[in-house]
């Protein structure tokens, strides 16, 4: 097969389980246009450069042909998807209650919180014979932190889970039409908006501690807040980046965990291990696999001209796995040196949750691997959820 | 390979970032021998940049900015002792104290000092600091904090602006006297630096540029300076930041290529006697090294970076115990940071060796910006303000010595701003401030860079 195809191949379901022969293949393809003219990319230090480079715009608005089915014309954008300097300026808006210069011990004051939640999660498993790592722990654990950070009743959470599918799965890399996929999408997010614009506003003028309130309550020293609309965006991405990527992060940890016990043996003798285990996590199995950029001048990747406008998908689970910058790369090592991995991306688009995703992988990891002594997959490869971009088991049943 | 490089005794002089990530890199490279780590300081190796900052604003105590190590160097310290004199012969360092130390290999790391204020009585005024050690920060931190009713820096360079700054958001008033045209000229060039003197006075600094101190008074205890320009200031405190000296004193009678910008090295390194010729016993690391760099035409460098320290130091240990096809070059580009008046300023390559800039990104009227240096048609820097985040892409274009003015497409580049003007970048003999990056060519007066006189 020909490397025009290699993203209708990485977005084959089949392939799920899998994909990184498929990144082998595309990074000794180097620069691969696929048939419907995008670029796709996978090697570090391509990436990287991109990541870092101010020609390239995350903006959707910024394609040269708009696509056919679906508009971002007229929308409010999330900062994740918008450049500098409006990128900054909402990125900015949106640190200000989360981290620092103006929130520095937001996350670290949470430990004490995710470590509750989490003891709580496992006690109610005791003396089960069989869970499920998703349904039982890796999904209620970031759900419960991110309705408590924002200010989001837990139990709504059947409701913004319904959206969150729909938005997540219309904002897909996968070919083909996605008309009906993108209305559903725009419907679900306008929904979930007014639901956590709902909620701010009823914490105005009575802040109860939370991300919403401070969003409505606290404007920066130059007076600046976010407007509504923008609220409704940026909390819909908050809402939904907070729970549909550290379940993966927690759900690849047990999966890779129990597919190296050796690696699991260490991390028991050597829980100090933890956080870099975490990291080499990020950079073997990250949640993330790819991110879509736009160039707006002609750009040259590695010999090949991206002309103005083109889609490029960043394959970032693929620089990870690049043996031109990481020693045995396809190798599991929680204790890797100098693991400058992009599992959280690079440049200005960094990860905004990392300190928190971070923080809640080693705390769930450090309650779950001593109870994981006994445990051994039922299936393997487990299901995988349908999405390319954000990969990860949609169950994972283990035995004790 | 020969084992005998991973032994025999290795002598560190200098136990500040460089000499202690020197030490570090030995033993993880497997250096096996006695290790002596000589320091003029009592203090176990500190970190200096909290010095102007933090610990200025009171958030962190002088004696709080310990290195954390990255692994035991398992080194015998001598602390509080200056090394005197080399035998580059005899293979021994003399020491103040009377006792001599044999080595098989040396590594010069001996850093920089203050530039002291040239008249030493009125140097030794009660309230007269300079800021390089961690007793220096902490004797102006209590000064500080007892409320004097003004402070004067002497110097508009990076220290000095940081201490003013410093200053200023503790609600004390601060004149700074710079002898150039504005703070930071040296160090950024015309564009920047005026940029930053809008900063400053706009943060209440009493800001005054053209002008020398030329005395100053007290019967004690320091109560005020005279200006060139016929001006008196009362002040409490009086800081001089007139830049730094190299500490290669003890070197004038070794032989060695040591002198006021540093002991010449090669790029691996190995320090270059009188005549030019490389010696493979003798290392230099840190501030105290002036070394080639291709991207500099091969003129020698002299920098008082942090990252360069530790870059540095990383190479010349490698090279301490590896045989000559193995050695490493030393080719990092320049990096430093400053923050000061609520500015977050990063600088990659050298912004020195240009003859014009312009603004690839942000602008000036929202100080968020990159500024970009270019020389002959090439980028050789950028400056980030409050942007840091861009700053990889253009030491990519430094590396591989991408055409000037960088290609257009930025998202937040304003087309009005876009058009190269010259980089205005003065002779270092004009400013108060010593430069922190020397491009000292292969005569100490040797400048590439355009020079226009003001």
């Amino acid at each position: 097969m020909t490397a025009d195809t290699l993203l209708e191949r990485i977005t084959d379901y089949a392939n799920r389980p899998n994909p990184y022969p498929l990144y082998a293949e595309l990074r000794a393809a180097g620069v691969a246009r696929q048939t419907d003219g995008s670029y796709l990319l996978g090697t570090y230090h391509d990436i990287v450069a991109l990541l870092h480079d101010p020609r390239i715009s995350a903006d959707p608005r910024s394609r040269s042909v708009p696509r056919g089915d679906r508009s971002e014309e007229g929308l409010h954008l999330p900062f994740l998807r918008l450049d500098d300097p409006e990128h900054h300026r909402l990125r900015t808006l949106a640190m200000r209650p989360f981290g620092p210069p103006h929130s520095p011990g937001r996350v670290d004051a949470m430990r004490g919180e995710i470590a509750r939640i989490t003891e709580e999660l496992l006690e109610a498993l005791q003396g089960r014979k069989q869970i499920d790592v998703v349904d039982d722990f890796a999904y209620p654990l970031p759900v419960t932190v991110i309705c408590r950070l924002l200010g989001v009743p837990r139990e709504d959470e059947p409701l913004f889970r319904a959206w969150s599918d729909v938005i997540v799965d219309s904002a897909d890399v996968r070919p083909g039409e996605a008309t009906e996929r993108v209305r559903a999408g725009q419907q679900a997010h306008a929904e979930m908006g007014q639901y956590l614009v709902d909620l701010a506003e009823r914490r105005r003028g009575q802040p109860t501690g939370d991300m919403l309130s401070a969003f409505i309550n606290e404007p920066d020293p130059a007076g600046q807040r976010l407007t509504g609309e923008e609220l409704a965006v940026t909390a819909v991405l908050l809402l939904i980046a907070g729970h549909e990527t550290t379940v993966n992060l927690i759900t690849n940890g047990v999966l890779t965990l129990l597919r190296h016990p050796d690696q699991l043996d260490r991390l028991r003798r050597e829980p100090d291990l933890l956080p870099r285990a975490v990291e080499e996590l990020l950079r073997y199995e990250p949640p993330v696999h790819m991110r879509e950029r736009f160039p707006l001048a002609d750009v040259d990747v590695a010999g090949t001209t991206i002309p103005k406008g083109t889609p490029m998908v960043l394959v970032l689970a693929s620089a990870n796995r690049d043996p031109k910058r990481f020693r045995d790369p396809d190798r599991f090592d929680p204790a890797r040196p100098d693991n400058e991995h992009v599992g959280f991306g690079s440049g200005i688009h960094l990860c905004y949750g990392a300190p928190l995703a971070r923080v809640e992988a080693q705390i769930a990891l450090r309650a779950l691997i001593p109870r994981l002594g006994t445990a051994r997959l039922v299936q393997d490869p487990p299901p995988y959820r349908r999405n390319a971009m954000l990969r990860g088991p949609r169950h994972l049943p283990i035995e004790f | 390979m020969p084992g005998d490089l991973r032994e025999g005794r290795i002598v560190i002089i200098g136990a500040s970032l460089a000499g202690l990530r020197a030490a570090e890199t030995l033993r993880e490279e497997g250096f096996t021998g006695p290790l002596t780590m000589v320091g003029d300081e009592p203090h176990p190796p500190y970190d200096r940049p909290p010095l102007s900052k933090q610990v200025l604003l009171g958030k962190a105590s002088a004696s709080a900015t310990e290195l954390p190590t990255r692994r035991d160097p398992e080194a015998q310290w001598r602390l509080g002792v200056r090394a005197t004199g080399l035998d580059p012969v005899g293979k021994r360092v003399l020491l103040a104290d009377g006792d001599s130390l044999p080595y098989d290999r040396l590594l010069i790391a001996t850093g920089t000092r203050a530039r002291p204020w040239p008249n030493p009585e009125e140097a030794a005024l009660d309230g007269v600091f300079t800021l390089r050690t961690s007793d220096d920060a902490d004797g102006l931190a209590e000064r500080l904090a007892a409320g004097p009713r003004r402070v004067l820096v002497i110097g508009a360079g990076f220290t000095g602006s940081e201490i003013a700054s410093a200053c200023r958001e503790r609600g004390i008033e601060v004149t700074v006297a710079e002898r150039g045209p504005a703070p930071l000229v040296g160090a950024l060039g015309g564009t920047l630096a005026k940029l930053a003197a809008g900063l400053q006075r706009a943060h209440g600094v009493d800001l005054r540029c053209g002008v020398t101190v030329t005395a100053l008074h007290g019967n004690g205890r320091f109560t005020g300076a005279d200006l060139s320009d016929g001006s008196h200031i009362d002040a409490d405190v009086c800081v001089v930041a007139m830049g730094a000296v190299r500490n290669t004193e003890w070197l004038a009678d070794s032989g060695l290529a040591a002198g006021a910008r540093g002991v010449a090295c090669d790029a691996g390194c190995r320090a270059f006697n009188m005549y030019g010729i490389v010696t493979d016993d003798i290392f230099v690391a840190g501030d105290a090294a002036r070394f080639p760099h291709p991207l500099f035409e091969y003129q020698m460098l002299s920098l008082e970076h942090w990252g360069n320290a530790v870059a540095q130091a990383e190479v010349a240990a490698h090279n301490m115990v590896n045989p000559g096809p193995l050695r490493r070059p030393h080719l990092a580009v320049p990096v430093f940071w400053s923050s000061q008046f609520g500015l977050n300023i990063k600088s990659v390559g050298v912004p020195t060796f240009s003859d014009q800039v312009v603004i690839a990104q942000g602008s000036l009227d929202e100080r968020r910006l990159v500024m970009v240096y270019g020389y002959r048609g090439r980028v050789t820097a950028a400056v980030t303000v409050n942007m840091a985040k861009w700053l990889e892409y253009y030491e990519r274009l430094i590396e591989t010595a991408a055409p000037f003015p960088p290609a257009p497409g930025a998202a937040d580049r304003a087309t009005a701003a876009a058009v190269p003007v010259p980089s205005d970048v003065p002779d270092p003999k004009v400013l108060s401030h010593g430069p922190t990056v020397a491009l000292t060519g292969y005569l100490p007066d040797r400048r590439l860079t355009m020079v226009r006189p003001v």
